[in-house]
């Protein structure tokens, strides 16, 4: 657990620099596209004073300076499975940012859907020494969350405190400073395996690249997508990807629960290969051009010419109604949302007090989705597109790119996590020495 | 018949490429190959042209080939010198002294000196020395005015109202305009004794000259040996005074040898012999005393 720990808080570390020197990069690693992001901090809240949120919520604090998409290469599942190519797909999207940038970025936050995230409530409960919570009860009361075994190839990659409870009154956002007798914490653990992070560690380091910081995608789609007021009362993310679909639940501004379904726009456009025996370039083209869920009458009459290059007269010169393309489609994304409906009813989010439901990803703009969305998820279903930053390019405002938004949001205004808090002294048995020097001095 | 598409391009920068552009972006490196590397090279070909002597004399030679070139052309030629504002023997003086073998480049003449070699002599109070459109240079003297002349043991001198030495004289006969001073320091108070000569304007038919007595209070010498001794401080209202009562009573008139006004509350007189006689035989005859 304490190498973890220190590996995140190297990362936090590295931020921190990269925030001072002004510029950072933001990686979003997906399925079907590879997004990099460069942005400046000008510094804007910089003289706030460190516990104020800042105006938007470090919103206004940065600038996109440079966008840069490449095709992805290398990635199934939201995984790295061929370094060589991943590697080369990232230089080709951080190069390219660069030069719009014309800036060069040495620290990088990434993003990745897959790596089979499964989420933990933990909760840790201590009396206090003072009636007064300090800094150090917080971090006492992280310190006894009993961490479940989670497996030996899995790794944390979020630990955040989203409720504080100070003897019977629960629901605090912040307890220091308040008074009590005992202080209780619930904490959200997210772990995700080993190996698909440290292929992606390598892949960066490859790139010459620090890392200052890794999100599971889920959640940072959540924070662009969601509104407020989502995020407050509960509501549920659902990034439609290409290789895999990632669900986040949010309640008072903390996500509460992540999970990823492995099935993504990637499947839908092997089906249309498959089906209409095109290869996966075309089926891809038709599907953005023609695709859709809900067929009506005029459907039928809509002929696509889906082409070919074999040569062969009749072969190249087939064409297919948009319904039966919409046939094909239609299955495909009634599974996914199935198994959506699976993994947020097996979290509970029916116990939530508003069920707001918002997909987004790339795949949120197949038409006519939200009304198949409503039949399978409920009648609150809206399709969210990512907050608007400063500096974002028109062509990354779509909901494909909620994510690397999000990313940004995180970026500025990072929620704070176990590794943020100092291990208190009682279990970090190498400063035990400093510790009884420290009393020596204060009481003699 | 299948058609054959060529190999797809590879988008994605090679490792080298993608690293050479990222050191271009640093700044440091774009400093150092935009500024560092032609500066350098400019350094290096300057070094090793010099690196060989026959060349670097070359290059001086041509300099100063090219300085002399135009420090001679005749716009730049001194061929006169005037001398203005000085007698005749002092601008010969001046001539000699100077010693330009003209005509001379303007380039080469130091003005300054020239101007501090002027002012060593004696005569002159100030000298500018400018080079005039045309190849003049015009050398212009304020001479010092001899306002007295000074008899002391080597002879005569001529100073200006300053007591500087303006020059030697030989007679006091060329000179006849100005006043005579003597005296061993007299030569130090000459504009003390300039204010008792203008004081003792009344006098002039009869003054002759001022003595420095004890180098601290002054005689005013007038013809016929007679003397007016002056007291150390404020000797100008004494002679005023002296010369009031000369006015009102015609004592200078009289048979008097010296008006003692060192104390200037208790003026002092003294007569001559014969004067004396004549006085006690009015004073006997006044008293009923036969006389002599």
């Amino acid at each position: 657990m304490t190498e973890l720990y220190q590996t995140q808080r190297t990362m936090r570390r590295m931020r921190k620099q990269a925030m001072d020197r002004g510029v950072i990069a933001i990686l979003d690693v997906g399925t079907s596209k590879i997004g990099c992001l460069v942005l400046r901090f000008d510094g804007s809240d910089k003289f706030l004073g460190s516990d104020s949120v800042g105006s938007l919520a470090g919103q206004s604090s940065f600038r996109v300076i440079g966008a840069a998409t490449t095709r992805s290469r290398g990635v199934t599942f939201g995984e790295i499975d061929a370094m060589q190519e991943t590697e080369r797909a990232i230089r080709t999207a951080v190069q390219a940012a660069q030069k719009m940038a014309n800036v060069r970025v040495d620290h990088v936050i990434a993003c990745f859907a897959g790596a089979r995230p499964r989420s933990y409530g933990l909760d840790g409960r201590i009396d206090l020494a003072d009636s007064i919570v300090t800094e150090n009860d917080v971090a006492r009361v992280l310190a006894v969350c009993d961490v479940p075994d989670y497996g030996r190839e899995r790794e944390m990659l979020h630990a955040q405190p989203v409720n504080f409870a100070i003897d019977h009154r629960s629901g605090l956002n912040d307890p220091r400073g308040q008074m009590g007798n005992s202080l209780a914490v619930d904490m959200h653990l997210l772990t995700v395996d080993t190996s698909a992070v440290q292929n992606l560690l390598y892949c960066i380091k490859r790139c010459d690249l620090e890392l200052a910081g890794l999100a599971s995608s889920a959640y940072v789609s959540g924070i662009s997508a969601l509104v407020e007021d989502e995020q407050e009362l509960g509501a549920a993310c659902v990034d439609l990807g290409g290789g895999a679909t990632g669900i986040s639940v949010f309640i008072k501004k903390h996500m509460i629960f992540a999970d990823s379904v492995r099935i993504g726009g990637d499947h839908i456009t092997q089906d249309i290969s498959k089906g209409l025996k095109v290869p996966l370039n075309v089926a891809e083209r038709i599907k953005t051009f023609y695709g859709g869920v809900m067929a009506t009458g005029m459907d039928d009459r809509e002929m696509i010419e889906i082409g070919g290059d074999t040569g062969d007269w009749e072969l190249d010169r087939r064409t297919v109604s948009r319904a039966e393309l919409i046939g094909i489609m239609r299955p495909r994304v009634e599974e996914i949302l199935e198994e959506v409906r699976l993994r947020l009813d097996a979290a509970g989010f029916d116990h939530l007090p508003a069920q707001q439901i918002v997909l987004t990803g790339g795949g949120s703009q197949i038409p006519g989705l939200d009304g198949l969305a409503t039949r399978i998820l409920g009648q609150q279903v809206r399709l969210g597109r990512p907050l608007r930053v400063q500096g974002l390019p028109q062509a990354a405002t779509g909901p494909a790119f909620s994510s690397a938004v999000g990313l940004c949001l995180f970026a500025a205004h990072p929620q704070d996590e176990w590794w943020d808090f100092d291990v208190p002294a009682d279990r970090y048995p190498a400063r035990s020495l400093k510790r009884a020097v420290k009393w020596f001095r204060d009481n003699w | 018949m299948q058609s054959v598409s060529p190999p797809q391009h590879d988008p994605a920068p090679s490792r080298w490429s993608y690293r050479i552009h990222r050191w271009w972006l640093t700044p440091f490196y774009r400093r150092l190959l935009r500024v560092g590397v032609p500066a350098l090279t400019m350094v290096g070909a300057v070094v090793w042209y010099v690196s060989d002597e026959a060349r670097v004399t070359q290059i001086t030679d041509a300099v100063s080939e090219a300085r002399e070139a135009i420090e001679e052309r005749p716009e730049f030629m001194v061929r006169v010198m005037s001398v203005e504002g000085a007698s005749n023997e002092l601008a010969e003086a001046v001539r000699n002294e100077l010693a330009l073998r003209l005509p001379m480049s303007s380039f080469e003449m130091d003005l300054d000196a020239m101007r501090q070699t002027v002012k060593k002599f004696n005569a002159v109070a100030d000298a500018n020395l400018r080079v005039r459109p045309g190849g003049v240079l015009a050398v212009e003297i304020t001479e010092r005015q001899p306002a007295v002349l000074w008899r002391h043991a080597d002879g005569l001198s001529l100073l200006d109202a300053e007591g500087n030495m303006v020059a030697g004289a030989s007679l006091r006969a060329d000179w006849p305009d100005l006043p005579l001073v003597a005296g061993e320091g007299a030569e130090r108070e000459i504009p003390e004794a300039l204010a008792l000569i203008a004081a003792a304007a009344p006098l002039k038919d009869r003054f002759r000259g001022l003595v420095r007595m004890g180098e601290r209070r002054w005689d005013a010498v007038l013809d016929r040996g007679q003397r007016l001794l002056l007291p150390e401080k404020q000797p100008v209202a004494a002679l005023e005074r002296l010369i009031a009562l000369d006015k009102g009573r015609d004592m200078l008139q009289r048979d008097i040898t010296i008006v003692d006004f060192r104390n200037p509350r208790r003026p002092t007189v003294r007569l001559n012999t014969n004067a004396v006689h004549e006085l006690r035989n009015i004073r006997d005859t006044e008293s009923g005393g036969q006389p002599e």
